[in-house]
């Protein structure tokens, strides 16, 4: 038994891409009972409660005002044609709710805030592994120390910075950007509050890689930016793609850092605080609550669906952000 | 993974047998050194005062809002790269002695950059406005932390934190541990059963929070029916429908329940990784001596994977100390007594303004999450190291 906790995350070049759902035992099947009724059945209980919260809002989310307010979604398992069916629920929610400007917002936000940091902890984890400078260890030690830090910690000074400037004995080292409320300032939060794991991550990667392919393009020529660019990034894309996910879905989700720095009255507001004000808002206006909550769910979902594997893989790695 | 570290390699200048001087000789390099001087300047300000015109644009507000989320989006990843490609082409231009000196601080400057002023700087400063008062002008010694451990609602947010930090991780790794064992003996639909489990992994702690309020939900006598799928199950029982979110403590534990829906799936799904890495033949030596399924998964299952079963409750417990968002959407915390301890951070900070108090809240969260977090972070390292 060789103790490997967490699953193949795949972060390792060298390993073969196996998802943890993938890896069924072939010899599970010989001369051993398999799962019998008892299993089924339990395996299936469960998963029906998982769902049903979910199915909750999805069924309420198309069902008139006057439905919904009257009798529960389950009403419409026995009987699905008593129901008013419509799509007004989403269109009020885009359009009066302003939920389409605040998808807009989640997707400035979150963009950059997931090339930003991949991108600076790429080029840092490249430097901490092939490059020679002076307190290298020290640097990355520092960086990875970081990964403990709530983030809960940085938000009272960062917005401070923001609205104020900074000041140390009377002499302005951070300008008055005026960054609060703006997508700048959001994109550098998060990119700090990523960096650390992300660097770690990358480092860990682009660390294993062969050092002979790296020697023989230094011989041919190639200067630092080129070998990174033309060959270090190509060959971390399951690291970068793991990263990328995790700290997309993780900035998408957000509501504490969003409402802190973005606030929740602006035209900046993105999905999460846009719902978070509709419960405080209309909190009894369920049909309009389910339709908006199912839209900030729709990328994530879609993600989730399409790229598994990796989904996976960057939960996994991302277990340790602090 | 062995964390080796790369054999020094030769920086690309030692490899260059032409001096830089010998390269540039000739008439026209003074000229050349010139225009390479001036446009080492030219090129960061052209950025800086592009970059500071497009950041104006994005912040107007009349402007149509697809249009600013697609310049954000283009200006924020352009912005990234072009930074590191005007930063290592500046440094092409350096003589030649200090090139690839200055070059790996172009690779780690941003990144430290960064977390000076975003990490470093914030934790020091969050520390000393822990003993400062509202607005942080004067020091006020310990008053905050006598706050943080006196004020009634402060210390039932502890006390409901700890609740967080026990049943959270107690019920989703239990869950998940029995759900992967018992998927990984279906012949078929174990991946797509899995991946249900796994799903509100995907969506925020909001979506998840409006989901289980419309469960939750309650309407009183003549305010309309009671569509919450609980009251409906309640009533059905032949009860009166309860207001399940005032119902103290207990309400606490539904808050709970939104995170066990949403953390089972990690769980189950690291755990199910580790049940499937177990090798056969243990399994069925224990079979063949006659031990009964419940005996293998006591005696065999659980004790191998243990070390996997300690991280996953160790990320759940860090999970359970910062939630804030469950609580903050629910509303009413503290009518209802559902403080927690992130969530109190954010009210005195953001919402009463007391920069000293949510500083202080922040710094006792820190100090107990330090040792999980650190634990968490070398249990990782190890298990990387082993792969």
């Amino acid at each position: 038994m060789t103790a490997v906790p967490l699953p193949p995350t795949d972060l390792t070049p060298a390993e073969t891409a196996t998802g943890p759902s993938r890896a069924k035992k072939t010899s599970g099947t010989v001369g051993v009972e398999q799962g019998g009724w008892f299993v089924r059945i339990a395996v299936l209980v469960t998963v029906l409660i998982w769902l049903i919260p979910a199915v909750g809002v999805l069924v309420t989310s198309f069902r008139g005002a006057d439905d919904v307010r009257q009798t529960g979604w389950w009403t419409v398992l026995w009987d699905p044609f008593g129901t008013d069916w419509t799509f007004e629920n989403y269109r009020t929610a885009l359009d009066s709710g302003g939920f389409a400007n605040a998808f807009l917002n989640s997707l400035a936000v979150t963009i950059p805030a997931t090339i930003m940091p991949i991108a600076v902890a790429a080029f840092a984890a490249y430097a901490f592994s092939w490059m020679q400078f002076r307190g290298r260890h020290l640097m990355f030690v520092l960086v990875v120390g970081l990964m403990v830090v709530p983030l809960q910690m940085a938000l009272i000074p960062i917005l401070r910075l923001f609205v104020d400037g900074g000041e140390i004995a009377g002499v302005r080292v951070f300008p008055d950007l005026d960054l609060n409320g703006s997508f700048l300032g959001i994109w550098l939060a998060h990119t700090a509050f990523g960096l650390p794991l992300a660097t770690y991550l990358l480092r860990n990667y682009i660390g294993s890689l062969p050092s002979s392919i790296i020697e023989s393009a230094r011989i041919d020529g190639a200067d630092n930016f080129t070998i990174f660019w033309r060959l270090i990034v190509p060959l971390s894309v399951p690291a970068l793609a793991a990263f990328g996910i995790f700290q997309f879905l993780w900035v998408w989700n957000d509501l504490l850092v969003a409402y802190v720095f973005l606030g929740g009255t602006s035209d900046t507001r993105v999905v999460t605080i846009a719902l978070a004000n509709l419960v405080g808002a209309r909190g009894q206006n369920w049909q309009l609550l389910t339709s908006a909550a199912f839209i900030t769910m729709v990328l994530p979902l879609v993600v989730f669906f399409s790229l598994q594997r990796y989904f996976v893989r960057g939960l996994t790695a991302g277990s340790v952000k602090g | 993974m062995t964390q080796t570290t790369p054999p020094p390699t030769e920086t690309s200048e030692q490899q260059d047998p032409v001096p830089e001087s010998a390269r540039s000789g000739g008439d026209g390099a003074g000229a050349r050194t010139a225009a390479r001087i001036a446009g080492a300047f030219a090129i960061p300000i052209a950025g800086f005062l592009s970059l500071g015109w497009l950041l104006d644009f994005l912040k107007d507000d009349d402007a149509n809002r697809l249009v600013i989320a697609a310049v954000a989006i283009v200006v924020g990843v352009v912005g990234v790269f072009a930074l590191f490609w005007a930063m290592d082409t500046i440094v092409d231009w350096l003589p030649a002695r200090v090139r690839e000196t200055a070059r790996p601080y172009v690779f780690v400057g941003p990144a430290l950059a960064i977390l000076a002023v975003f990490m470093i700087y914030p934790v020091v400063n969050t520390i000393v406005l822990s003993f400062k008062d509202a607005r942080g002008d004067e020091f006020v010694g310990l008053d905050n932390y006598e706050f943080v451990f006196t004020n009634e609602s402060m210390l039932r947010s502890i006390r409901n934190s700890v609740g967080w930090i026990v049943v959270v991780p107690l019920f989703g790794v239990s869950i998940g541990l029995v759900f992967a064992a018992l998927a990984d003996r279906l012949r078929r639909g174990e991946a797509l059963a899995k991946s249900l489990i796994f799903l509100p992994m995907a969506i925020s702690f909001v979506g998840a929070s409006v989901t289980f309020r419309l469960i939750y939900d309650y309407r009183p006598e003549g305010f309309g029916s009671n569509i919450g799928l609980l009251n409906g199950i309640w009533m059905g029982l032949g009860n009166e429908p309860v207001a399940w979110l005032s119902q103290k403590p207990w309400n606490n534990l539904l808050l709970m329940a939104i995170m066990v829906w949403m953390q089972t799936g990690f769980a189950m799904v690291v755990l199910s990784a580790a049940i499937k890495a177990i090798p056969d033949e243990i399994i069925e030596a224990a079979r063949i001596d006659g031990a009964s399924e419940m005996q293998v998964f006591r005696r065999i299952v659980v004790p191998s994977i243990l070390p996997t079963i300690v991280v996953v409750t160790t990320y759940m417990v860090i999970n359970a100390m910062k939630v804030f968002d469950i609580v903050f959407v629910m509303g009413n915390a503290e009518s209802n007594g559902t403080e927690v301890i992130a969530e109190r951070m954010i009210r005195w900070f953001f919402i009463s303004n007391h920069d000293g108090r949510g500083a202080a809240i922040a710094v006792v969260l820190f100090i107990a999450i330090i040792p999980v977090m650190v634990w968490n972070v070398r249990k990782f390292r190890e298990q990387e190291a082993i792969r």
